[in-house]
């Protein structure tokens, strides 16, 4: 039974943080400081993470490929990978790992210190003033950041392929801009776009539903961290299902 | 006019509060007496639409509060002030942005209004000067003197106040009391203050109640060894 309520509990809660009075004026001023924090503040790791997605994927591809199919495949192999799956799924868990977290440790020290408490007297929303400004950043802070992985790491599979792999680069070029596809690009925003949503939810339901002391928030955190990854591979393989299946 | 009708509460076996109703004035100071660990925050919680009974009702001006995860009693509790025992400041706001947090987000006041009334709210508790600090840099008396600035800046009808002189020193406590009287002497506010402390009831309260076993008890000038004993 518990395992029955509990996704309706999870998705009750993204629906009363999103369909609650929105009150732009108000909203609009926290949404950019959490984008500042979940979506900027990324960009390092996320920068770096892509430059390793790029050099592997390069690797691997020409392993498997070399001396099987002409060489623009490498590109085109690469492309279509970052863009279609390691982009989204890879920058949602370093964004899951960095936002579900705290976000959820944020919130559950607030309500273990009856901060939450106190918004709900005042008689301000606490899904509007704190859930609803996190899930929106982390939604569409997400896409930019998996656009971001995207131009690196094809950009560093590129140079790699084409100064160490012997590919070169007009070949890798013409595999990715040849066989590019807007489906695959898309299917990728799309893809990040509700992980971002599901990182924000998990970590707002999770910190929100803190009963108890400094254990209970780390409880709280690492359940938003596993759930939202776990939410992200289910999420990915319904969207490649939907997008992708031929 | 707060009205609590048959509450219950039980945390697993231990029953808290048993079958308590009683009335809450406007105009007057109510204090709800015991020692620590006997349930009073939690009969104060569940009267600010805070806690779920496991029976009875709550009623703010004759309509009833709602209770669960998603309840929205806001129109209800929105005049309410609430001095939490721990003070709940947001730690990410100095002191002039808590107080006027509730102003900023549940009126259409501008932000001359708003700063004119929390000067004159920190400036009613003592703390103007301490406007721009941080609650971590703050004092546990002077946390306790912005979360009273905070909740009385919005005007509230009624007023409640969880343990508001417990660890304070002397002269904290007695500004505490001072601003307890005041507003219980302008205005119809209802005010309910929480305590262990006897001295504070003395001082406060119109109507005393004490809570004992689950148990709301009338206790209108009860002496000390009343007290003590009841409790033994």
């Amino acid at each position: 039974m518990k395992a029955l309520v509990a996704p309706i509990d999870y998705l009750a809660f993204l629906v009363r943080c999103l369909v609650g009075s929105w009150d732009l004026r108000r909203t609009w001023p926290r949404f950019i400081a959490q984008l500042s924090v979940h979506g900027v503040g990324a960009l390092p790791v996320v920068v770096i993470t892509s430059v390793f997605i790029g050099l592997t994927t390069a690797v691997q591809t020409t392993y498997q490929l070399m001396g099987v199919v002409p060489k623009y495949f490498v590109g085109m192999g690469v492309g279509r990978l970052v863009l279609i799956e390691l982009a989204p799924v890879l920058t949602g868990f370093i964004v899951a790992g960095r936002s579900a977290s705290a976000i959820a440790a944020e919130l559950g020290a607030m309500r273990v210190s009856e901060q939450i408490d106190a918004l709900e007297v005042m008689g301000v929303d606490p899904y509007r003033y704190l859930c609803l400004p996190r899930i929106l950043a982390t939604s569409i802070g997400l896409p930019v950041l998996v656009v971001v992985t995207e131009v690196v790491a094809v950009f560093t599979a590129l140079f790699i392929s084409s100064s160490m792999l012997n590919v070169p680069a007009a070949s890798f070029t013409y595999g990715v801009t040849h066989f590019f596809m807007m489906r695959d690009f898309t299917g990728g925003i799309v893809k990040a776009v509700l992980f971002g949503l599901l990182i924000g939810n998990s970590g707002c339901y999770y910190g929100f539903h803190v009963h108890g002391g400094a254990e209970a928030v780390g409880r709280a955190t690492t359940r938003a961290v596993v759930l939202s990854a776990v939410l992200i591979l289910l999420v990915d393989f319904v969207i490649a299902f939907l997008f992708f299946k031929i | 006019m707060i009205r609590v009708e048959e509450v219950s509460k039980r945390f697993r076996e231990r029953v808290v509060l048993d079958h308590v109703s009683f009335d809450v004035a406007d105009g007057a100071t109510t204090v709800i007496l015991g020692p620590s660990g006997i349930g009073k925050t939690v009969l104060l919680k569940i009267m600010a639409g805070l806690l779920r009974p496991d029976e009875g009702r709550v009623l703010h001006d004759g309509r009833r509060l709602r209770f669960g995860r998603f309840a929205d009693n806001q129109e209800l509790t929105g005049g309410l002030g609430y001095v939490f025992q721990g003070g709940a400041l947001f730690d990410s706001l100095t002191v002039a942005e808590n107080v006027s947090l509730v102003l900023e987000e549940t009126t259409r006041l501008g932000p001359a209004e708003i700063r004119s009334r929390t000067d004159e709210v920190l400036r009613r508790v003592g703390m103007a000067e301490h406007a721009g600090l941080y609650p971590r840099a703050l004092s546990g008396g002077m946390t306790r003197l912005v979360a009273i600035a905070r909740a009385l800046v919005a005007d509230p009808r009624c007023v409640f106040f969880d343990e508001p002189t417990t660890g304070l020193d002397p002269a904290i406590r007695e500004r505490v009391f001072e601003m307890i009287r005041e507003l219980r002497e302008h205005g119809d506010r209802a005010l309910v203050v929480v305590t262990h402390d006897l001295e504070a009831a003395r001082l406060l309260a119109d109507y005393t109640y004490m809570l004992r076993v689950g148990k709301l008890v009338r206790a209108d000038n009860v002496r000390k060894e009343d007290y003590e004993q009841a409790y033994s």
